[in-house]
């Protein structure tokens, strides 16, 4: 299925360890993730020692591996919860990354055929996206299709794709107000297609299946948006939807693309809609100002690296958002740090490395 | 969810345009679901000719003779030898939507070969919302099914009124000539199960193969060019309603869908004709769509038709030295706004135009 040709050493697997336990999710994924490197971070709020199965090539990260990187005088960035896997992000040294979440496992496509997520994001990444212009039959370099009458030529070949968005078979991402609403609701529906989002467009970013070019948009990827009762479910967080609207602004203002649709992965069942929404509504409401923020931001001519944007993003957020909440402020310090941190860790990797 | 409730049939609200040349023999294979409706067929090319209806259909004809005579001076607009002309039958329709379809253009079936009724998802399509200012990840959040994703702002959660429904099409796909001839073989299989809105401020190419719109929303700018005889280009006038219909859609807060329904395309025309048509438009294009990326509409243009007059006086000030045909174009597009005006007086009675024909 996949027309390029996959070099499995520009490739890393990063997952976030929520569970101890990751032998059936290893399991479930061995067919697709053995072939890779994986990084593994375990949340460190997480006490105990992971459970991994032989047979793969990884790297563990724990709390003590985060706290020496970052040093443990409180910093501004917190690996913590889902956040956990932007540590992977940080040591990586590889070109693409792949990050699913932990309670996911491999889905079929409407042939009934396992699809291998890994395959198509790093094929989403590998061709080009088309922002400028919307092609009604979606991604013009899938096999079978191409460009439609009335697309200009000159916009043809497309731009280099710096995120892919995979989507969720079964338990989808809905809100805890939507999926308390709809408890039975399942995303049953497989739909065959990747787009890429147009330029200007935003879009809510999930983390929960994705994919990015490092190189391109690495620090774009922030872990600054940390609800105050953030929890260990999708649908106590926002984080990333803060650095998937990042990468959205930053990929717009660089001439880079971000496609969303296929690949699926089935997510399972695992908490209560209900009992998060209780806990936790913050998110739902702090929307209302993050989206307008990020479909106003503008980046200055002067930013011409992911880090530079970055940068210029927290000053806007700390004069525009901070005043409305404190939040905020943490958001646009810890965008700052991570980018400092972000030099740090990848030149002491080019140093060791030379 | 318990019962869905059934898509109204709009049936008295609902015109279907066809231009035709040759014949309505795809009609037979439509007829269980375009029976109910009336039919406005527009009948281009030689106007003796005669052009049979299967029986059991509601419809008027209009040929050539019939635009002269009902547009008057006004009738230079309107397309010769071209599939544009149908856009005559947008202007002198009563109803508020509109469904063209091409004549080539026949029932799709689904993954599960199940015949797909084209005219019911666009209704589904047109009498639900369209949210272009935030990009919905699984798509069209009001199909059943699905739902707004995890940080899609609830105050954008009611959309905005549907305008144009943009469907698909399996077998021949609608390429240019350029592509047709280095992949002639090539054939649209892939069903994409989706329904999407095309965000505000992006620009697409529309087709008029299998296109519904609502007329009283933005039917004035449905305005299919010139194309055909006498003109320097073809095979751009959907393209052309599409840019400008997608601009004022920005401006006025309506949305533009596209995705399903799928309808089998069957005729492929021939590459070399397109060429010779599509030539200078593959060219012009490339000053086109900048023009009107940048285009921006004054606040005080707040219906279709002030939009279009304002959009017809920058094409002719910005594309007028692209090619003497732009000022051409864009007086018609003046022309063409005099002239549904005068069809479609608002707040009288509408004018009758007198062929229609019974069962």
């Amino acid at each position: 299925m996949a027309q390029v040709n996959i070099r499995d050493d520009e490739v890393d697997i990063v997952i976030g360890a929520l569970h101890l336990d990751l032998t059936s999710f290893m399991e479930d994924w061995r067919a697709v993730f053995s072939r890779f490197h994986l990084i593994i971070v375990q949340d460190p709020d997480l006490k105990g020692d992971l459970k991994i199965p032989g047979g793969f090539s990884f790297d563990v990260y724990m709390k003590s591996d985060i706290e020496s990187v970052v040093g443990s005088s409180s910093s501004s960035v917190v690996f913590s919860g889902y956040s956990c896997r932007y540590f992977g992000y940080l040591v990586s040294h590889k070109k693409y990354i792949i990050s699913i979440d932990d309670d996911c496992i491999p889905a079929k496509d409407d042939k009934g055929e396992l699809i291998d997520a890994v395959a198509q994001h790093i094929t989403n990444l590998m061709t080009p996206a088309t922002p400028f212009f919307f092609n009604t039959l979606y991604d013009p370099f899938r096999k079978g299709t191409d460009f439609v009458r009335g697309y200009p030529f000159s916009l043809r070949s497309g731009v280099q794709c710096g995120l892919s968005c995979g989507l969720w078979l079964n338990l989808a991402d809905y809100d805890a107000p939507t999926q308390a609403l709809k408890p039975g609701q399942r995303n049953s529906r497989f739909v065959d297609a990747v787009l890429t989002v147009p330029a200007r467009a935003m879009l809510p970013v999930s983390g929960i299946n994705i994919g990015f070019d490092r190189e391109l948009v690495g620090p774009a990827m922030v872990p600054a948006f940390r609800l105050a009762k953030e929890g260990k479910f999708r649908w106590e967080t926002v984080e990333d939807i803060w650095s998937g609207m990042c990468v959205k602004v930053i990929c717009d203002h660089l001439g880079y693309g971000v496609k969303s649709g296929l690949p699926y992965v089935w997510r399972n069942e695992r908490g209560n809609a209900v009992e998060s929404l209780k806990k936790e509504w913050e998110g739902v409401k702090l929307m209302e100002e993050v989206v307008p923020f990020f479909q106003s931001m503008r980046l200055s001519q002067g930013a011409v690296t992911a880090e530079d944007c970055v940068i210029e993003m927290a000053a806007a957020v700390k004069e525009r958002l901070e005043p409305l909440d404190p939040v905020f402020a943490r958001a646009s310090e810890a965008m700052v740090e991570w980018v400092k941190l972000w030099k740090v860790v990848t030149s002491r990797l080019s140093n060791s490395a030379a | 969810m318990a019962g869905v409730s059934p898509t109204p049939l709009l049936k008295d609200e609902l015109d279907i345009v066809i231009p035709t040349i040759r014949n309505l023999d795809f009609l037979e294979m439509w007829r269980p679901f375009f029976q109910p409706y009336h039919l406005i067929i527009v009948q281009d090319g030689d106007p003796s000719k005669t052009i049979k209806v299967p029986e059991g259909f509601d419809y008027e004809l209009y040929n050539r003779n019939d635009i002269n005579r009902i547009l008057g001076p006004k009738a230079s607009c309107i397309s010769f030898k071209d599939s544009a002309c149908r856009c005559f039958g947008y202007m002198v329709s009563k109803k508020k939507y509109i469904y063209t379809i091409d004549d080539d253009c026949f029932v799709a079936k689904d993954p599960s070969g199940k015949d797909i009724n084209a005219l019911e998802q666009h209704i589904k399509n047109i009498l639900s919302p369209a949210t272009p200012y935030f990009f919905n990840t699984l798509y069209d959040p009001y199909r059943d099914g699905t739902d707004f994703v995890r940080g899609y702002p609830f105050s954008l959660r009611e959309g905005v009124p549907t305008a144009v429904s943009h469907g698909l099409w399996l077998n021949i796909p609608d390429y240019d000539a350029p592509t047709q001839l280095v992949k002639p073989r090539e054939r649209n299989t892939r069903y994409v199960d989706a329904v999407m809105t095309i965000p505000k401020g992006t620009l697409f190419p529309m087709c008029g193969m299998n296109l519904a719109f609502n007329r009283e929303l933005i039917g004035p700018a449905m305005y299919f060019g010139l194309m055909g005889d006498g003109q320097p280009i073809g095979r751009y006038d959907d393209m052309w309603a599409g840019w400008c219909t997608k601009v004022i859609c920005d401006h006025l807060g309506l949305g533009i869908k596209t995705g399903l329904p799928y309808i089998w395309h069957s005729k492929a025309s021939n590459p070399f004709v397109n060429l010779k048509k599509e030539y200078k438009g593959i060219y012009w294009q490339e000053e086109i769509i900048p023009f009107f990326q940048a285009v921006s509409l004054p606040k005080e243009c707040t219906t279709v038709q002030q939009c279009y007059t304002e959009l017809a006086k920058q094409v002719k000030a910005k594309l007028a030295n692209v090619d003497p045909y732009f000022t051409k174009l864009a007086d018609a597009m003046v022309t063409w706004i005099e002239a549904w005006d005068e069809l479609n007086p608002s707040g009288e009675a509408p004018a009758k135009t007198s062929n229609v024909k019974a069962k």
